[in-house]
């Protein structure tokens, strides 16, 4: 969504030019103080030393990074082995998103399609309605699927209703029921770029394949695929990251057993935990992923862009 | 001949675009994203103390939220709630505006892309990593937390939610009236008050409803930096839900996300308005 007004330059003037740091400074002042110091704070933070009962002392350590990777005893003095406790909650983490992108590319890919080839003047309504659910609060949406996906919920009356299944089954704190809150929650964001992508492409190129005797599964995989890469790319990237640093699916939908490392930075400062450097250098850790995968994708797609000039 | 042409073009141009199985696709897509919110709209009119059992229609859990005994509560955080939404939406749109008259209007710049990052670097940053260093960030200054501070929050990532209608719109304005306005000796203060910002409205009236949409439906970042016993609404919610899903509950969110389409529902109409009269 970003995307799509951020790159715009075409309509730009310079009428105001003179005015224009004037017009600029209360978002500068304002995104700089109570954003980008944040994030800075929080790089300092992730380098100083805990305090018992949550809090910092200002001294600098690498503790909370090493706590991340390494497990040196109770006491810090034993020799260093791999600490997997939050190794394995991040690659979690990867995973579900991974499910949860792949689930939404699967619904999302045919309906971003679909509504593309749709005539002009019914796509912006079609857009609209899966945007919807998008604006509708995250936790509401989320309790839902919890209301959902319950032992005696809906889903499973229905499934038992049509005959599917003899008894229920049990969805709530499973791994499922987190990909599904995930596939859920940012489905709408798959769907949005594609469609972007679909609706540019141009169809006589289908036409042209068609008249050389390609199906039309063939068109669709050599021609329309490549062609639209970019959107896919697009929507698998803004459904996977915030599924990644997600904390309400994997809170409400997973129990216990099912932590994601948003419940983790969670539990170190709102939690029992109260390891305020390490809920800085966990969240830091998934901040530079985060920003690894965006800035591949940015090259990624000014190169694509050059290629097509 | 040539409209037959273009109508046989245009048959199996249609033809061609049509993949089998992909209409039933978006109907599921649809059903998913719709089914949920529809169950609990249903549920919070059921007649039971029970969420399972269904005992026929009635408004008692909305009367319930509004006199029941977690009534005041869900005012105060309802109060919260919509009050820092408001101040919210206000304050990031105005912000919004201005930067992104500079944007648009303000010729090619070297600050210009770094700009747009820092405007779209909450949309960025991972919420739950903006939570984090919002929270150290009031720590570290020592600021009491509270009130305040979800409202010091909720503004900054408010603001790209508002930058982007308000910045497409101003995109899609031709600066030719700008250009006659001061052609006919308006000064340049003068084109933006009494020109673009009039053809803005639109555009702007959308970013404060997307703004507001998203300050009230926050909770990550509010449940980080808010104090003890200070709630909104979704604060409160889950506060409840973590005792399991009550009624009362649901009856409470689905007032909430009626709001919320609604809401979305005028800011779509709204910035559909025609940008070119």
């Amino acid at each position: 969504m970003a995307g799509g007004a951020a790159s715009g330059g075409s309509a730009t003037t310079d009428t105001y030019k003179e005015a224009r740091n004037w017009l600029l400074l209360p978002a500068w002042v304002y995104l700089g103080a109570f954003v980008l110091i944040p994030v800075i704070m929080m790089l300092i933070y992730s380098f100083l030393t805990k305090e018992f009962r949550g809090g910092i002392i200002w001294d600098f350590s690498l503790a909370a990074y090493g706590q991340f990777f390494f497990d040196r005893g109770l006491f810090g003095d034993e020799p260093a082995k791999i600490e997997w406790t939050y190794i394995t909650i991040f690659w979690r983490s990867i995973w579900q998103a991974a499910v949860a992108t792949l689930l939404a590319l699967a619904i999302g890919f045919p309906t971003a399609y679909f509504i593309a080839t749709r005539p002009q003047k019914a796509r912006p309504m079609w857009v609209f309605l899966i945007t919807i659910p998008y604006w509708v609060n995250l936790l509401i949406r989320t309790v839902s699927m919890k209301f959902m996906l319950r032992d005696t919920g809906p889903l499973n009356d229905f499934l038992m209703g049509t005959g599917l299944i003899n008894d229920p089954i049990t969805i709530i704190n499973t791994n499922f029921a987190v990909q599904l809150g995930l596939f859920y929650s940012y489905l709408p964001f798959m769907v949005l770029p594609i469609y972007a992508c679909v609706e540019r492409y141009n169809f006589s190129l289908s036409e042209a394949a068609a008249d050389l005797y390609a199906s039309k599964w063939v068109t669709l995989r050599r021609i329309l695929l490549p062609a639209v890469k970019p959107g896919v790319i697009a929507g698998c990237i803004l459904v996977f990251v915030p599924s990644m640093g997600s904390f309400l699916a994997p809170d409400l939908l997973g129990g216990a057993k099912n932590f994601m490392i948003g419940s983790l930075i969670e539990e170190q400062f709102k939690g029992n935990a109260g390891n305020w450097p390490f809920g800085a250098a966990a969240s830091m850790v998934l901040l530079s992923m985060v920003l690894i995968i965006l800035m591949v994708f940015a090259r990624q797609q000014a190169r694509a862009e050059k290629e097509a000039s | 001949m040539r409209p037959l042409m273009r109508r046989f073009m245009h048959q199996s141009q249609t033809d061609i675009k049509t993949l089998p199985g992909f209409y039933t696709v978006t109907l599921l897509c649809l059903v998913i994203l719709y089914a949920p919110l529809l169950v609990v709209t249903v549920y919070s009119l059921n007649d039971s103390t029970s969420i399972t059992n269904w005992e026929g229609v009635s408004f008692r859990w909305y009367v319930d939220v509004f006199t029941g005994p977690e009534s005041q509560k869900f005012k105060i955080a309802a109060w919260n709630s919509f009050t820092i939404a408001i101040a919210a939406a206000t304050i990031a749109a105005t912000i919004a505006t201005l930067a992104a008259t500079a944007m648009v209007r303000g010729g090619k710049f070297k600050l210009r892309t770094v700009s747009l990052g820092l405007i779209s670097l909450p949309l960025m940053v991972p919420e739950i990593v903006l939570a984090v260093a919002t929270l150290i960030f009031f720590n570290a200054i020592d600021f009491t937390r509270g009130y305040a501070t979800i409202l010091i929050a909720h503004i900054a990532f408010c603001i790209p939610f508002a930058y982007l209608p308000i910045s497409a719109r101003m995109q899609g304005i031709d600066d030719s009236y700008e250009q006659a306005a001061q052609d006919l000796y308006a000064t340049k203060r003068q084109a933006f008050t009494r020109i673009l910002l009039p053809m803005m409205i639109p555009g702007i009236i959308s970013g404060y409803l997307l703004a507001f949409i998203v300050s009230l439906d926050d909770f990550i970042i509010t449940n980080f930096v808010k104090a003890a016993g200070v709630e909104t609404l979704p604060t409160a919610i889950f506060g409840s839900v973590k005792q399991g899903i009550k009624p009362n509950i649901m009856a409470i969110s689905t007032m909430l996300l009626g709001v919320s389409i609604l809401l979305v529902t005028i800011s779509y109409f709204v910035s559909k308005t025609d940008s070119k009269k």
